[in-house]
């Protein structure tokens, strides 16, 4: 009796899950809906805030964001992940999206990110410039170039002619920093926005050759999305004034 | 079923009848679902350029650091976690409990988690790690040796649980029996009780290897990720995923056609050995 009970319960339990999300995927125009944004991890701090702002224009309306590499959530989109909005860190990236014909429409360029020399805070390997990343014995960590932090960092110690031996080639740039923040590499090379996020925690060093390496950030709505209109709205708030300024605050460069 | 047909059973077979249906049905769905990932991986295989693919000399590298640490670090986990698995399960002392439950945190820790911590202790900048460079000039991070060390950590879990399990299984009048004729504690641990629950530890040392090759997390947040010195399989796939997720499905069939081999190997020779 007692193991039919919980045979029973467990399959309501699972048939109300079921049901759960169903609600969260339908498309109805009262409350209650939940507009769901792909986003490249390090859109973390800006997009939350500008969910927040989202949510707070909306009542009822809730935005729930899955952030990670671009390669990773475009694949997920091309495999099917039910994404209402895709905002990619390179136009690689977002290409594989679009040629699945995973895209509503054109992507638009919302904004760019440049990479900066990452250091230790008191800077144990005494780097000043790009061109000390060479230097023997010093531990420069790197993104693998399969990434697009990586494919960056190629471009930008390309155009400085400068050639660098990494102790390690690492899967997303948040891995590079957490190499530098723990002081196990001497440098690093990451986006600006990670450098303002680490709060104080590295030393950024701006390198002009960076310019040559520059990434665009592009946004779609994904094809059949179940809340096309919100996602519309959302890419528009991202493009407006108010998506620049929390962008900007980022450390984030204008399109 | 009568008592009398399982005294006639030998021990290790299966009790005679049909497997009732209420246990076989949930067996079956367990089993499928372990099985269809690996179906998905066989079916998308690009199996026209399967021979060119594997032939690229960094799968052979990753493929070999991969077998060369996993079994290193097996090694390690035998030297340091059967002693501890004894010490867990014959020796009285207090906190037993919490230092089992310490013993387990590997299993439930995240491995990027576990990752970091190991860099916070033996990190150039760590707990033990700052003194040993400045000491001895040894670092871990970047290495091959820091690649066995994570996989250490988080496949020794595996064997100390099995093998304490074993020796909470054996009978301990053997080893009473021992010291009555006067052996001493270690004489009776060589030679009586690790005999007794070899089958143990040697199944903990199957789950730990395979552990230790399929160490993903651990590894690339502590020795990072360098071809032919850090980059062991499971790391050549999840980049090999960003760009060519075709290549990430044979590393991936590599990865599995190998651990398979080896471990149905090791598992048929044990088994018969333990009857």
């Amino acid at each position: 009796m007692f193991k039919r009970l919980a045979a029973a319960s467990l399959l309501l339990a699972v048939m109300a899950g079921c049901g759960g999300i169903e609600d969260g995927g339908s498309s109805g125009t009262g409350g209650g809906e939940t507009l769901t944004v792909f986003a490249a991890a390090s859109l973390t701090e800006a997009f939350t805030a500008l969910g927040e702002t989202f949510e707070g224009s909306r009542p009822g309306v809730r935005v729930r964001f899955n952030f990670g590499g671009s390669s990773t959530l475009a694949q997920q989109i091309t495999q099917g992940a039910p994404a209402d909005v895709f905002a990619s860190a390179s136009p690689a990236t977002m290409a594989t999206v679009t040629g699945a014909g995973d895209a509503a429409g054109p992507p638009q360029v919302f904004t760019r990110n440049r990479l900066v020399i990452a250091v230790p805070r008191d800077d144990p390997g005494g780097v000043a410039t790009v061109g000390d990343l060479s230097g023997p014995g010093l531990k420069v960590v790197l993104c693998a170039v399969q990434v697009p932090c990586g494919a960056a960092a190629q471009k930008a110690l390309g155009a400085a002619g400068v050639e660098v031996e990494p102790v390690s080639r690492e899967r997303d740039v948040k891995a590079v920093l957490t190499k530098v923040i723990l002081g196990e590499a001497d440098a690093g090379l990451v986006y600006r926005t990670d450098v303002e996020a680490a709060e104080g925690k590295v030393r950024g060093i701006e390198f002009p050759e960076a310019a040559r390496a520059v990434n665009e950030y592009q946004i779609v709505e994904v094809a059949e999305a179940p809340h096309s209109a919100l996602a519309k709205e959302f890419i528009r708030l991202v493009l407006g004034e108010r998506g620049r300024a929390a962008l900007s605050r980022a450390g984030f460069e204008a399109p | 079923m009568k008592p009398k047909a399982l005294r006639g059973a030998r021990e290790g077979d299966p009790p005679a009848g049909r497997p009732p249906g209420i246990l076989l049905l949930p067996a079956l769905v367990g089993l499928a679902f372990l099985v269809l990932p690996l179906v998905g991986l066989l079916v998308r295989a690009p199996w026209s350029t399967l021979g060119t693919r594997l032939m690229q000399p960094q799968v052979l590298d990753a493929l070999r650091l991969s077998l060369v640490t996993a079994t290193l670090a097996t090694g390690l986990c035998v030297l340091f976690g059967v002693p501890l698995a004894w010490t867990l399960a014959r020796v009285r002392f207090p906190g037993v409990r919490l230092v089992r439950a310490l013993v387990t945190v590997p299993l439930v820790l995240p491995p990027v988690v576990g990752g970091v911590a190991l860099l916070l202790v033996l990190g150039r900048r760590g707990l033990v790690g700052g003194w040993l460079d400045s000491a001895f000039g040894i670092t871990f991070p970047f290495t091959t040796a820091g690649v066995v060390l994570a996989e250490t950590f988080v496949a020794m879990p595996f064997l100390v649980i099995s093998v304490e399990g074993a020796l909470r299984g054996a009978d301990l009048r053997y080893e009473e029996a021992a010291a009555t004729l006067g052996a001493g504690r270690w004489t009776v641990f060589r030679r009586v009780t690790l005999p007794l629950v070899a089958p143990g530890v040697a199944a903990g040392a199957v789950l730990c290897w395979a552990r230790a090759l399929g160490e993903f997390g651990a590894t690339i947040t502590f020795a990072g990720n360098f071809p032919g010195r850090t980059q062991t399989m499971p790391l050549a796939v999840y980049l090999a995923l960003e760009t060519d997720p075709q290549a990430a499905i044979v590393l991936s069939l590599v990865l599995l056609a190998v651990s398979v081999v080896v471990l149905a190997a090791l598992r048929g020779r044990w088994m018969d050995a333990s009857k």
